[in-house]
């Protein structure tokens, strides 16, 4: 099951919640404001490298651009759309609102 | 694949109508068929024909007027979410169409994905 | 007839408090239709989404419906599987007896493990 997390790990919880509902696997991807999750060396640098030890990890990289993230952690793949709707096909979708 | 949509904010308000267009249309360049596009909660704000964005910005309307035009994909409104929010057939985009949680129900159903976008 | 015989596994996922937002009013909605069409449907309490099943609720001074005791009626409709997220709970300083209808407490492992059984999960 693909997880997708839009929202800031700052301003809301999502992002730490999931991570308790993970399966080993499943994909996570970062999208709108779930992308500040995954520049490099900030508070959730940790958690995040917890959850990269059982789960791939993708963020969009529309969402990054936009937001000026270039810094990500090590291990993260950055996608487009295409890469997005390639993870659907093979995935169930848990939209983490 | 067959995939259904769900739009859960209100346009510009919340990026959630901007991924959800990006997102339908590479899932179509790529020959998948989007069956609908739901909107609920604020999302019903998304099919207000009066929206008169800046020029330099994207006209999120018109958005889903062009994928229900061009690519014959129904805009569905949630009846109960538009007449609290009052989106009444006088002002929705043209296409759209105020329908029930049953239809929604059976846009769950028959995809084979179901993508939610919202807060 | 025939989309009468798909029964899909449709998981509501309630992660909102009641009352500041409408979320969780109109996921109830949602949940209440969708239990007249015969699928495996379930709901999941995490987060703040708890709250949405905290006893004593009285919304009358704030004039806004009062939606709590219609958690009660989905047994009613067949919509027998409600889990609330254990974390969620402690967090919150609550227990089970605090909440105004019987539920599975279950951990977020388990319910992580029910999630990825689903066809669709929607998140309230």
């Amino acid at each position: 099951m693909l997880h997708t997390i839009n929202k800031s790990p700052f301003g809301n919880n999502s992002f730490e919640t999931s991570t308790r509902f993970f399966q080993p696997g499943d994909p996570v991807l970062f999208i709108e404001d779930g992308v500040y999750a995954v520049q490099a060396n900030n508070k959730f640098s940790g958690t995040l490298a917890k959850v990269q030890k059982n789960n791939p990890v993708y963020v969009l990289g529309p969402d990054l651009n936009a937001r000026g993230i270039g810094n990500i952690a090590e291990g993260v793949t950055s996608i487009d759309y295409e890469g997005f709707v390639e993870l659907v096909e093979e995935h169930q979708v848990n939209s983490w609102l | 694949m067959d995939i259904g949509i769900l739009v859960k904010e209100g346009p510009y308000n919340h990026q959630a109508s901007d991924t959800a267009y990006k997102f339908a249309k590479a899932a179509m360049k790529k020959g998948h068929r989007i069956d609908a596009v739901f909107f609920y909660n604020d999302g019903v704000n998304n099919a207000s024909k009066d929206m008169d964005p800046p020029q330099d910005d994207r006209h999120i309307g018109n958005r889903w007027v062009e994928l229900c035009q061009k690519d014959k994909i129904p805009m569905m409104v949630c009846i109960a979410a538009a007449k609290r929010r009052g989106i009444v057939d006088d002002v929705l985009i043209d296409c759209g169409e105020i329908t029930g949680l049953g239809n929604f129900t059976d846009i769950a159903i028959r995809n084979d994905r179901l993508m939610i976008f919202g807060d | 007839m025939e989309d009468d015989e798909i029964v899909k596994k449709i998981m509501h996922v309630m992660r909102k408090a009641p009352h500041g937002t409408i979320y969780t009013y109109e996921g109830l909605e949602m949940i209440l239709i969708m239990a007249a069409y015969d699928q495996d449907i379930s709901v999941a309490f995490i987060d703040d989404g708890v709250y949405a099943l905290k006893k004593d609720q009285d919304t009358e001074g704030l004039e806004i419906k009062g939606f709590s005791k219609t958690f009660k009626a989905l047994d009613g409709y067949d919509v027998e599987n409600l889990y609330v997220d254990q974390v969620s709970l402690e967090e919150r300083g609550l227990i089970e007896d605090d909440l105004l209808v019987d539920v599975e407490v279950l951990s977020s492992a388990e319910i992580g493990k029910i999630m990825t059984e689903q066809d669709v999960v929607v998140h309230h």
